[in-house]
């Protein structure tokens, strides 16, 4: 019954917890944004409050919004102070909301550093795991940086759970921060042998995705997993390391011979498909790196396609794809074993899946043969009939484009069934494609001489029947093919049969709809064809037709003269007034044939893409150079010269160039280049001639014009190209047979070759074309420039990871040790916080030394005596800050941070991670404090006043652990200092010894003070209510900028800011007995004053002098 | 297998859990999320479960009224992704006891939790389904200690 009532008031308390609102938001469907603002209002008010379960309970809610697509950036301070909660029920949320809602821009992130670090030595596993966790999600070079050696050390840990964990993460941790990756590979490689298997396999996966990325540095490491893969029965773990052998084997030929063996025996053992379809995969890419034609590996290969195709041949659709997917990596390098398959690859075809058959089309692309060309083309036209849906219908019809013209037409041994294909493809309409087949179109009429006259046959039938190309659409794409025909009829008119009625196709009133750049180029060529007429006219001395002809000229081109199209026009009215003039002449009976042809005379050759760019640069052209000394800036306005066609809005235009320099120049295009690497959206230009095809994202926004079919657009008196499929196998057939008569002849059987049609495959030399093809070859430049293939990414993040990893490991390689935002202390010969008189003053080893030498703090000193004593602030669980001063002894290290208790006003607990860094064991510590009036340790009931805590663990060699001491105190308005000792027994082979160690802990105001965020209205409140007392502080010579000013302050001294203007701020803390501590920051040229308030003077002078230490020191 | 991010989500397009295993902003997260959510709906029941997207393969697979859908990087298997997402969906089971999307929209934060403990930083910390929920059923009960 009372725990209802407990229950039930801490229901009321949580307004609403995430249930409920996910239950309102679903209950809200039609004001689902109004009702998410007014939860946020309420989220706010939660963070508010002081207790920290309201505020985990918002920043779940928050959480939860955030997935929603609401930004809740503005939280980030609040999920700091519950990932901060001692409470692991909310250091979960905390590190949950932190995981998913923190990104490197996220400023609070420099604040968790020492919260993670402490949570990631936690005695609770379930502590560091949330922390590790977490981490990986939001790491940034900072967090790398300053906690890569705590997570190395969590390598190590006890427990597998941690140790996992620890080793997955430094993966993350060597992408934000290259240099960690030398150090810590040792211990990393370690791991491949740990005894837990679960460890040993997160180190293969790390060491694997290194691997991956830059593999040459990792070759050492092959016999070592060579031994794993022979051993392991793991899957997962197999497939990691065969994944890596495949990228390690193109660098070492003689890997991937011994490999063979291992995979091939897996091939034929396993069950998993996954395991099995890495194999084949990665036998493939050995096949591939190894020279090919090794008789004794297509054995191997055989191996993969037949277990492909049972891949293939599955109904399991996903396998099936994969199936075809590895078929295309061994189609490039042994085609022949793939094209064997044909059958199967052309049944995909028929498959329900269109990504499947968008894969088996790839495959075709490279199966296709001269001989089998016109058959696969064939099926994939009546694909096309079939096709439903425009999107694969288009990929088809590319596929066909592509397979045809690939290596420049070198499979296609009739043009004219080619030219017929892209003709029948013509009737599809709605396609987006008809750019495609123009440009085809256009390029083998240009480039394929001996197919002109038939070509220009065709395009003449084309423009004939255009009506039926523009049918009932405007937009149609295909149109675009009329702009071909248009020019190659105009290009090539000699070759028509009866130009006129060409010419006359090509100015029916029907032409003037479609758009405009097609009109223009009708235009021009019937320009052309008119000059044809003319000479064929005259040439037959008809100069009635003639005269006709010019006629039909004058009266049809006034139409295009009227058009909106600029270009149409332009080009009509030249070319009108061009025909009346020479309308003119014929009346005279002036023969113009001969000059009106000589407008279009001279052959027009293909150029390659790529001439311009692989023009050489003439000797002595500085293309960078000005041509003409750039105006001087000093020009008055008056000056200028005046714009021809508008003012020139001289106040918005940017400063006119003044010379730039070579650097500048190099800078600029780095800077575009990079931005262009950044931009998803901008296209690279690919190496590689083959094309990836795949759905281009947003199709589905182009809406799908059902297209009705059943009437087919059968261009009247066509040929089909299918007439020549069967017209080239008879020709084929019979060349054959006329070989064979021939070889019977001469009696020269040649070995090998089936004498039946279909037996075996036919040598493509075999077969020769219909015509005799002269593909002319596109124009270079002279010496053109050898192309340039950089292509790899200047910003790919694992480039920084190409670290060779065999040299040995240079001292000032070390992580960093906890050296970040350090102070130096007072030397410690004049009252430092630690004072340590070592047992055995032994000699500090060299490495120690280095690693201080190479420490960035420039500021720090470096202690004579064996040990350095250092102070950096942290932050606590609470969300607050707190010292951390450590010592170094050569046998341990110990970092202590002090930190209040919210809940007790008299109590600070010391926390101490200590880290063994000798060889050796240590054991039996104690700690023990000389108490004075103020602060006492707290000692178990019992204890005499003088008794020493034993520290409840031992530290194996490199093992580091945190042990917490409470305090108690009566005032804390002043700092004090407590001596205190250790002492512990050194074990190592042979001996112990007992060691003792002396220090100090200096418990300074701020260390009392509680980081506590604090509203403006109630902050003024507080100013109002007179009860504080006021004191100053001025600062000279503070050279740095006001926001770092405020985050050292809150960071340093525990304050938050409560209101910032310009270059003034408020800020608030509390101490832990309640005090309330208010400062006015203010700046100006390098003088910072502080005003400050408080309940207690003492506190708050003790408080500013702490400031002012911390910059002095700065 | 480093896995990019994975995304759950419902056959009303409606987002039930994300997690990113790449830094990228809020507005490329969202950007993608969109896009592949409405990519993977609009693929139809019996299509295979892998698609290229930009230079990432995306491996989905649907349970029930759920997507489960995956980002790896060129190289990585295909499989081994379908079986995390299995064995993923396997975990929520044994948790919720046969979860249903309710489990996982009212419970988000323990699906995250099982995730977790499931995948670190993209990768499969643990194969044993027993470990996994043994570690979560003990950080659970830390939890109620508390």
């Amino acid at each position: 019954m009372a725990l209802k009532i407990v229950k039930g008031s801490i229901d009321r308390m949580f307004d609403k917890n995430l249930q409920d609102l996910v239950r309102g938001i679903r209950n809200h469907k039609e004001d689902e944004a109004k009702y998410i603002s007014t939860c946020i209002d309420e989220i706010k008010q939660e963070l508010k409050q002081d207790n920290i379960a309201v505020k985990a309970n918002a920043v779940c809610k928050l959480t939860y919004l955030q997935m929603l697509g609401y930004d809740v950036s503005w939280a980030a301070f609040n999920i700091v102070e519950v990932m901060s909660s001692s409470k692991f029920t909310y250091k979960r949320i905390g590190y949950l909301a932190a995981s998913q809602c923190f990104h490197e821009g996220t400023d609070v992130i420099m604040l968790t550093t020492n919260q993670i670090r402490k949570d990631l030595s936690s005695p609770n596993q379930y502590d560091t795991g949330v922390a590790l966790t977490g981490l990986s999600c939001f790491v940034t070079p900072d967090l790398a940086r300053d906690l890569a050696n705590d997570i190395m050390t969590l390598m190590s840990h006890t427990k597998p759970y941690i140790r996992k964990k620890a080793v997955l993460i430094m993966y993350k941790v060597f992408l934000k921060y290259p240099e960690s990756l030398r150090p810590a590979f040792p211990r990393l490689k370690e791991k491949l042998e740990d005894p837990d298997p679960g460890v040993q396999s997160a180190a293969v996966n790390v060491i694997c995705e290194l691997a991956r990325r830059n593999p040459k540095n990792y070759l050492s490491l092959a016999p070592l997993f060579f031994k794993l893969m022979t051993s392991s029965t793991n899957n997962w773990v197999l497939i990691k390391i065969i994944k890596l052998f495949g990228a390690l084997t193109p660098l070492e030929p003689r890997l991937g011979k011994k490999l063979i063996e291992p995979l091939t025996n897996l091939i034929h053992s396993t069950s998993a498909m996954s395991l099995l379809y890495e194999c084949v995969n990665t036998v493939i890419a050995v096949l591939i790196s190894l020279s090919s034609g090794m008789p004794n590996h297509s054995a191997s290969i055989q191996l993969c396609v037949q277990k492909l195709r049972i891949l293939i041949e599955d109904s399991d659709q996903n396998l099936k794809y994969l199936g075809l997917l590895a078929m295309s990596k061994i189609l490039k390098t042994h085609p022949k074993s793939v094209q064997s398959h044909k059958d199967l690859i052309l049944q995909c075809l028929d498959d329900k899946d269109e990504s499947i058959r968008l894969r088996a089309l790839d495959l075709l692309y490279g199966m296709v043969s001269k001989k089998n060309l016109m058959e696969i083309v064939k099926k994939l036209m009546l694909h096309v009939d079939k096709a439903e849906g425009t999107t694969y219908r288009d990929e088809l019809l590319t596929k066909i484009i592509d397979i045809c013209s690939q290596s420049n037409y070198q499979y296609i041994t009739n043009f004219e069934w080619y030219i017929s294909i892209l003709v029948e493809l013509t009737r599809l309409e709605g396609t987006r494609h008809g750019h495609l087949i123009a440009s085809q179109m256009l390029d083998v009429a240009i480039r394929v001489k001996a197919i002109r006259a038939f070509a220009v046959a065709q395009m003449a039938m084309l423009l004939d029947n255009a009506h039926l190309l523009t049918g009932n659409m405007q937009r149609n794409g295909i149109c675009e093919v009329l702009y071909a025909a248009a020019w190659i009829c105009g290009e090539f008119s000699e070759h028509l049969e009866d130009p006129n009625q060409t010419l006359e196709a090509m100015l029916r009133p029907k032409v003037a709809t479609l758009p405009g750049h097609i009109q223009a180029v009708y235009v021009q060529n019937a320009a052309k064809l008119f000059a044809t007429v003319l000479r064929k006219h005259e040439g037959a001395t008809d100069s009635q037709a003639a005269q006709e002809t010019s006629q039909l000229l004058v009266e049809r081109l006034p139409l295009f003269v009227q058009s909106a199209n600029l270009e149409v026009q332009e080009r009509a009215s030249c070319i009108l007034q061009l025909v009346k003039y020479i309308q003119k002449l014929q009346q005279k009976d002036v023969e113009v044939a001969e000059e009106v042809s000589a407008l279009f005379a001279g052959e027009l050759n293909p150029v390659a893409p790529k001439a311009q760019k692989k023009v050489p640069v003439p000797e002595g052209l500085d293309l960078d150079a000005w041509i003409n000394e750039p105006p001087s800036e000093s020009e008055s306005e008056d000056e200028k010269p005046k714009a021809v066609f508008a003012k020139e809005e001289t106040k918005h235009s940017r400063p006119r160039h003044t010379e730039v320099d070579e650097k500048e120049l190099a800078r600029r295009r780095e800077a575009r280049k990079q931005e262009q690497a950044n931009n998803p959206f901008y296209i690279k230009s690919s190496p590689s001639s083959q094309k990836v095809y795949q759905d281009a994202p947003g199709v589905e926004h182009i809406p799908v014009v059902q297209i009705d079919l059943s009437v087919p657009l059968k261009v009247p008196g066509m040929p089909m190209s299918d007439q020549y499929l069967k017209l080239e196998e008879e020709r084929r057939q019979k060349e054959k047979a006329e070989k064979k008569k021939k070889e019977k002849k001469k009696k020269r059987e040649k070995h090998g070759k089936g004498k039946k049609h279909d037996s075996g495959p036919e040598s493509e030399e075999d077969i020769t074309p219909a015509h005799h093809v002269d593909i002319v070859t596109e124009e270079m430049p002279e010496n053109a420039l050898p192309s340039d293939d950089d292509d790899k990414d200047p910003n790919d993040p694992h480039k920084a990871l190409d670290i060779d990893l065999d040299k040995p490991l240079a001292d000032t390689e070390k992580l960093p040790v906890r050296t970040h935002r350090s102070e130096p202390l007072k030397s410690p010969g004049e009252d430092g916080d630690v004072e340590s008189v070592p047992q055995e003053p032994k000699k500090r080893s060299s490495k120690e030394k280095k690693e201080k030498k190479k420490d960035k703090d420039k500021d720090r000193k470096v202690c004579q005596l064996d040990f350095s004593v250092r102070r950096i602030t942290d932050s606590n669980k609470n969300g607050c800050y707190l010292e951390t001063k450590w010592v170094v002894y050569t046998h341990l290290w110990a970092v202590y941070d002090i930190q209040g208790n919210l809940q007790d006003g008299s109590q600070v607990v010391v926390s101490v991670i200590f880290e063994n860094k000798s060889d050796s064991f240590l054991k039996s510590m104690e700690f023990n404090v000389l108490d004075s009036l103020n602060s006492k340790l707290q000692r178990p009931e019992g204890a005499g006043p003088h008794d020493g805590l034993v520290v409840p663990f031992q530290l194996p060699p490199g093992v580091s652990n945190e042990a917490r001491f409470i305090f108690s105190v009566q005032s804390i308005v002043m700092p004090q200092k407590l001596k205190g000792t250790l002492t512990f027994i050194v074990k190592s082979e042979d001996s112990s010894t007992h060691e003792k160690l002396d220090f100090k802990l200096h418990f300074t105001c701020t260390s009392y003070l509680i980081t506590t965020p604090c509203y403006s209205d109630a902050y003024a409140k507080l100013l109002e209510s007179g009860d504080l007392k006021s004191s100053s502080l001025r600062l000279e010579g503070v050279n740095m900028p006001f926001h770092h000013l405020l985050a050292r302050i809150c960071f340093h001294h525990h304050f938050s800011v409560v209101e910032r203007i310009d270059s003034c701020a408020s800020m608030y803390s509390r101490s832990i007995q309640g005090h309330h501590v208010c400062l006015l920051v203010k700046t100006a040229d390098q003088t910072v004053s502080i005003d400050a308030k408080c309940d207690e003077p003492s506190l708050l002078g003790n408080v500013l002098d702490e400031i002012k230490q911390t910059f002095s020191q700065c | 297998m480093l896995m990019q991010f994975m995304l759950l989500f419902s056959r009303q397009g409606k987002l039930r859990l994300q997690k990113w295993y790449v830094p990228l902003s809020d507005k490329e997260k969202k950007k993608i999320t969109r896009e592949l959510v409405q990519t993977v709906l609009a693929r139809k029941p019996k299509m295979c479960s892998f698609l290229e997207w930009r230079d990432l393969k995306i491996v989905y697979k649907r349970y029930a009224s759920l997507y489960f859908c995956c980002a790896i990087e060129d190289q990585d298997n295909e499989l081994i992704t379908l079986e995390i997402i299995h064995r993923y969906v396997e975990l929520l089971d044994k948790y919720f006891g046969s979860v249903c999307e309710l489990d996982i929209i009212f419970n988000f934060e323990k699906a995250y939790f099982i995730l977790d403990e499931f995948l670190l930083g993209g990768e499969a910390q643990e194969t044993s389904k027993k470990n996994v929920l043994k570690a979560i059923e003990q950080a659970d009960l830390l939890q109620e200690v508390n």
